[in-house]
């Protein structure tokens, strides 16, 4: 019986958060629209880079620059959500799920179900324009499957990180903490180009990045030459680990305000 | 009793624009620190693009900084249609409509705090670029020259942020406006020059996108010395900018004041 609450719960949470999504275009339309946007103005515009000497990512620059988005947008697909948890809060609706949830874990997996569901409907709309423009595809099957598990669990991990903010704050006004270091992280990696061809700080940085070694696997992944995958799944999940941590003690803290 | 001169009533909505700006550190910080973040973050990434056959210059910094000003200057849409758009929702503006003032006098005067903004960017931008090495082919002429222009461009942008505000009376629908000045900036020829971009698409979408001649227009000045074509399509560009947006404005305005 409480096995099934707790599935109800967070199935009705989920599928509350996937209808105000689906439902409101100013939810809807920039998650959808701003990976596309990326992709289009890097791996579009930025296309000349794979002449750089010492550029040799066999794929393609299409190739190189899709897995940016995938894991980018996989990252702000959680952040989103966890807005969502915020505004929740804001308008008081997320204190009275909290107070009828009997389990409230349940509520804060219904809201990581939502951002998993999606960021996948953002990754399937760029998969297919990708693929349309032109991008070649060196990994097998399984190598593809593995770069989707690091995407998924960079989706978790945002989302972690970005309703454990929300749950604390429980305003929509910190946003911008929840974007903006996600958005640090993302750019702080070699975007443009891989770790060995940058220069100065920001070669340091990447390398002391954790996004790097995610970023730089799935890279690798997507052309069939899987090097560096266990110790990006080992990075990822460790940032799961404690995202998860992190978003469930802000749920206490809601709960203690709660009363 | 008269009504104020034209000079008094600009005046008077021009000082309250401007405190309103000064007042508002929602709109001066992400105007001047999205910029600099951006170009902190973009070159580092990209310097390696120098070693392309045919890049212009050496440094990436100097290439990249020309597109902070025009980002810095996109950012006046929202900022000026926002408050606008906060008088409208507010009833300040149905209660200016019952005054004598002239609809001249309060688009000159609603853009003064875009203004001052957009002086103050110039001058951050500049030393900023100064600062972190960037070179200047032209020197301290060029860097006013690339002030003019960028305030040119900041007014342009401005104007439009309030035809927005003026036809939607609504702060929401022009905060909407940010995802397109984003797409305007970035299929242009922000990252590479126009003859390096590979995709013809990607180019052809950059050669119709005014954006890309303002950048280009700030660039020659770093990079080229005084390039007059640049120059030309760069100045032509922004006051092209400003006399539509003062057009749109106008009639915008009629038509606010007329559902008044």
């Amino acid at each position: 019986m409480r096995e099934g609450t707790f599935r109800a719960t967070t199935g009705a949470v989920a599928w509350r958060a996937l209808h105000n999504f689906a439902t409101n275009p100013a939810l809807l339309v920039p998650s959808l629209i701003f990976p596309l946007f990326f992709f289009i103005a890097f791996a579009g515009g930025l296309s000349a880079v794979e002449d750089v000497p010492g550029f040799d990512f066999p794929s393609g620059y299409t190739a190189f620059q899709f897995v940016f988005v995938m894991l980018q947008s996989a990252a702000m697909g959680g952040v989103f959500t966890g807005l969502s948890v915020a505004a929740d809060f804001e308008s008081g609706f997320a204190r009275r799920l909290l107070l009828a949830a009997s389990d409230r874990r349940a509520v804060l997996l219904g809201y990581g179900l939502a951002a998993l569901v999606r960021w996948l409907l953002t990754v399937s709309m760029i998969t297919v324009i990708a693929l349309l423009a032109g991008m070649h595809v060196d990994g097998s099957g399984v190598d593809l499957f593995g770069l989707l598990g690091l995407a998924l669990l960079v989706n978790l991990a945002g989302f972690g990180w970005a309703s454990g903010v929300a749950l604390r704050a429980r305003s929509i006004q910190a946003g911008p903490i929840m974007q903006m270091p996600t958005f640090l992280i993302l750019f702080l990696a070699p975007v443009y180009v891989p770790l060995d061809l940058l220069t100065g700080w920001i070669d340091t940085v990447a390398a002391l990045n954790p996004m790097t070694a995610i970023l730089e696997a799935g890279r690798a992944l997507i052309s069939g030459d899987p090097s560096g995958v266990a110790l990006a799944f080992a990075v990822v999940l460790a940032l799961v680990a404690l995202f998860a941590l992190w978003s469930l003690r802000g749920l206490r803290s809601a709960e203690r305000a709660a009363g | 009793m008269s009504a104020p001169s034209l000079g008094v009533q600009v005046g008077q909505i021009a000082r309250r624009s401007v405190l309103r700006t000064l007042r508002q550190p929602a709109q001066i910080v992400p105007a001047l620190a999205f910029p600099l973040f951006l170009l902190a973050l973009n070159t580092p990434g990209l310097e390696r693009a120098v070693s392309l056959p045919g890049f212009p210059t050496d440094s990436y910094l100097t290439f990249a900084l020309a597109v902070t000003f025009v980002q810095g200057a996109l950012v006046a849409i929202i900022n000026s249609g926002t408050d606008l758009a906060n008088d409208i929702e507010t009833g300040f503006l149905n209660r200016l409509a019952l005054t004598p003032l002239r609809g001249v006098a309060l688009i000159g005067g609603l853009l003064a705090g875009t203004v001052v903004l957009g002086v103050i960017q110039a001058i951050a931008f500049l030393l900023v670029g100064l600062a972190a090495g960037a070179s200047f082919a032209t020197g301290l002429p060029g860097a006013l020259a690339i002030a003019l222009l960028s305030l040119l461009t900041v007014i342009g942008f401005g104007t439009l942020g309030i035809v927005a505000a003026l036809r939607t009376g609504s702060g929401e629908a022009v905060q909407g406006l940010f995802p397109v000045a984003f797409v305007l900036l970035f299929m242009s020829s922000g990252s590479l020059p126009r003859d390096l971009i590979e995709r013809d698409w990607f180019a052809t979408v950059a050669t119709y996108n005014p954006v890309s001649y303002l950048i280009e227009g700030v660039r020659s000045l770093l990079i080229d010395g005084w390039d007059a074509r640049a120059l030309a399509l760069g100045f032509g560009v922004a006051v092209g900018l400003v006399a539509l947006g003062l057009a749109l404005s106008s009639a915008a305005l009629r038509t606010r004041l007329v559902r008044t």
